[in-house]
């Protein structure tokens, strides 16, 4: 190797370096969204906290198919999402069937007759269904409608982030978020009337 | 459409507070929920029950998953 062919390959290890430095700062700083999604779509903190590891261990080994300037977190959950199908493949390989939903307004409804319209006020609401019982309604839902609504409503990703991340069409992102959040409804209505 | 204003509204709930409706659909919701009651407050009690799922939901990373993840800074692909 020339001496101008050493100092080229010195520069570009130099680069590789940086770039890959920054990605792994600009991934890490994701960690405390990243975990708030895995935390909802397993069980147990301790099985959370080894899917975020797994998920950092695959994005960190595979820094360079990520094709910079385009949104991290979601490539970021798209790892996490598939590592926990495959985790839950293994456990679970029977389709899960799901109740109809109730409709929209169920819950509404179901506290305004036990309790009067002012139940849907906010302080009464706040009363009435405690923390708890959201997150374990959460957890009651079916796996795939679960995902998309702790995407889009404990993430904040979009319709179409959240289609990226699952690999299927907007429209079946909506309507199993829609689904979703009917069946919430329907377990809140559960824990809160029982 | 025959569907009950109230039906209807119940029916865009979801999409009006996604933000999702068309122009049409947004005025047709507007219109009604400024005489209906019933409708606005079940709308309102969507919002704020999606902001308590939320609130309820979030977790923070427990203290010491960074420095595990920090620790694993450098990973190779062929490792």
């Amino acid at each position: 190797m020339s001496e101008a062919d050493a100092a080229t390959e010195a520069q570009r290890i130099a680069t590789e370096a940086r770039d890959r430095a920054r990605f792994e700062e600009e991934a890490l700083a994701l960690a405390d969204q990243v975990y708030r999604v895995a935390r909802r779509l397993v069980g147990s903190r301790e099985e959370a906290e080894d899917l975020v590891q797994e998920t950092y261990a695959r994005a960190f080994r595979s820094w360079r198919s990520f094709t910079p300037g385009t949104n991290m977190r979601a490539w970021l959950l798209r790892i996490l999402t598939n590592l926990n199908v495959d985790r839950g493949r293994r456990v679970q390989r029977t389709p899960q069937t799901q109740p109809l939903e109730e409709t929209d307004y169920y819950l509404a409804n179901k506290l305004a007759s036990t309790a009067g319209e002012e139940a849907l006020e906010q302080e009464q609401v706040v009363e009435r269904l405690s923390q708890d019982s959201v997150v374990t309604a959460l957890s009651e839902i079916s796996p795939q409608f679960r995902e998309v609504v702790v995407l889009v409503d404990i993430g904040d990703f979009t319709y179409a982030d959240a289609a990226q991340i699952l690999d299927v069409p907007i429209g079946t992102v909506m309507s199993r978020l829609h689904r979703g959040r009917r069946a919430l409804k329907q377990k809140l209505a559960e824990e809160a009337l029982t | 459409m025959t569907l009950e204003p109230c039906d209807r509204c119940e029916e865009i709930l979801q999409d009006f507070l996604d933000r999702t409706l068309t122009n049409e659909e947004w005025a047709e919701a507007e219109t009604h929920l400024g005489d209906c009651d019933y409708c606005r407050r079940r709308y309102r009690f969507e919002e704020t029950l999606r902001r308590y799922v939320k609130l309820s939901a979030v977790e923070r990373m427990p203290p010491g998953l960074m420095a595990k993840l920090e620790q694993l800074r450098g990973l190779d692909a062929t490792a």
